[in-house]
């Protein structure tokens, strides 16, 4: 097998964060805590969510639609939409230095399609271009819990979410529970070949917060105390000598635009 | 005569069964503005008239991704890799919901590209091509490749009195020189060259589409009576 890109650190210096788990695991609502706290720090952040990009949405919307989109097109769709926003999204956020957080990444694809039947070598090969994070939280819960939460408030399971398209049942809630299983093996297994960070998706919500910003400030320490711009008037926040690094920093302006 | 069992380009579909497949796929590439699509319209009501179905498909032409790629073309704004990837969508759904049943239902399949011109674009663009190969792993190997190759001196004129220099045929995003033509040119020399490069590599059936259309049909026709004659045998 080739080497792949996402096996050894970006060369960029900006960092990635992506979260990572199956429909209810509450990792869109920790990410979402995680960069108000970034940035309520003064860091520059850059957020992108799977499945975004306008051109493939479309496009995946009409084939969902028709139910015609078979286990493959499927995969390479998302591949599309992923390599559409890394060229736009990720990379040149990651050059100028920022900190991307990505709601779903690469790892995604490789427990929803593998259990929709994909081939785990094929569809690895076919991100071998994405780049590492620097940190990859995985939020850890069963399926059981998964299938209470999403039934909870939501009256109709989608076909293609309740993987209706792949299981043997027609029973939607039945089928939903059995392909979040399939998605969970998956997820289980890449803990130790990508070095996933898990989270125990069950407990408190601060909980999970606390230990998340300590994770981080373990592995990005050294450029989260660099990161900050100074603050007009003021160098008192920092703990470090300004850089020349500091130069280039987008402004808090740009960043906003950004999202 | 026993049909030589139907293969997979790569690792194929696991979940896709293709042990019986009655029907014959045959395709033509080519560059662009070689003639293919006269070709094939000469070639398929010929096929009919032996007495053998045929459904023709072609590239970019699957219904969930045709109006998107045009869209993304129209664009100019995406990288090599999406562009890829868009094309393998349009494949894959091609080949499953089309291509595959056609054979299964023992359909002479003619094809308007492959994956063979993805590989050639790709290779231009400075792709790595062990990349774009895996990816269309999942590609059936067609019955018969032909290759339509033609000099570049008689390409130009074909091209210029076809849809002309366009942005994506001339290779404008590679920005190889100052004026259209001259890129043109040199995008074409190149992907003539890749494909050149694939002919030992896939086995293609090489036809020289620089004489008359007649002359280039008649040279096809004869590489295709052996297949048909395969098929008439098989259902004797």
């Amino acid at each position: 097998m080739p080497l792949h890109d996402y096996v050894t650190p970006h060369p960029y210096p900006g960092k990635l964060i992506i979260v990572e788990g199956i429909d209810g695991s509450g990792k869109s609502t920790q990410l979402d805590l995680l960069r108000k706290y970034l940035e309520s720090e003064g860091h520059p952040v850059h957020f992108t969510e799977w499945n975004s990009s306008a051109l493939v949405k479309d496009t995946t919307k009409k084939g969902k639609k028709q139910k015609s989109l078979t286990p493959t097109t499927f995969s390479i769709l998302h591949c599309c939409d992923f390599a559409e926003r890394l060229a736009y999204s990720i990379i040149p956020p990651l050059k100028g230095g920022m900190i991307v957080l990505a709601d779903r990444y690469m790892y995604t694809a490789f427990a929803r399609d593998v259990a929709r039947g994909v081939s785990r070598e094929w569809v690895r090969g076919m991100y071998s271009f994405a780049p590492k994070p620097d940190i990859a939280y995985y939020f850890q819960i069963t399926p059981e819990v998964s299938v209470e939460r999403i039934l909870t408030g939501r009256p109709q399971l989608k076909y293609y979410e309740a993987g209706l398209d792949v299981m043997d049942t027609d029973d939607p809630v039945e089928s939903f529970g059995l392909f979040q299983g399939a998605i969970v093996n998956e997820y289980d297994a890449m803990v130790d070949e990508f070095g996933l960070t898990v989270i125990d998706g069950t407990r408190p919500i601060y909980t999970q917060q606390q230990e998340m910003r300590a994770i981080m400030a373990e592995k990005l320490g050294d450029y989260l105390t660099r990161s900050v711009p100074p603050r007009r008037g003021s160098t008192a926040r920092r703990r470090t000598p300004a850089k020349a690094s500091t130069a280039k920093r987008p402004t808090a302006a740009s960043t906003k635009a950004a999202k | 005569m026993p049909q030589r069992p139907p293969r997979w380009l790569g690792q194929g579909l696991s979940y896709a069964a293709i042990e019986h497949l009655p029907g014959r796929m045959i395709v033509l590439e080519g560059t662009d503005g070689v003639g293919r699509s006269t070709q094939i319209e000469m070639l398929s009501a010929w096929i009919e008239s032996q007495g053998f179905g045929v459904v023709s498909t072609g590239w970019t032409r699957s219904a969930l991704m045709g109006p998107t790629i045009d869209r993304a073309k129209s664009g100019h704004t995406l990288d090599a890799r999406t562009f890829s990837l868009l094309y393998a969508a349009d494949f894959a759904d091609r080949l499953e919901l089309q291509i595959l049943p056609a054979l299964r239902a023992g359909f002479v399949v003619v094809a308007d590209r492959y994956v063979y011109t993805a590989f050639a674009r790709d290779a231009v663009r400075g792709a790595d091509p062990g990349w774009v190969r895996e990816l269309f792993g999942f590609a059936l190997e067609p019955d018969l490749v032909i290759y339509m190759d033609i000099d570049i001196d008689v390409l130009m004129p074909r091209i210029l009195n076809g849809k002309g220099c366009t942005y994506w045929e001339s290779g404008m995003d590679l920005k190889l020189a100052d004026s259209i033509y001259d890129n043109c040119v040199e995008y074409q020399n190149r992907v003539l060259g890749e494909f050149r490069r694939m002919v030992d590599e896939f086995g293609f059936d090489v036809v020289n589409a620089s004489g008359t259309r007649e002359n280039t049909q008649r040279a096809i026709r004869r590489r295709v009576q052996k297949l048909l004659k395969e098929m008439a045998a098989e259902r004797a």
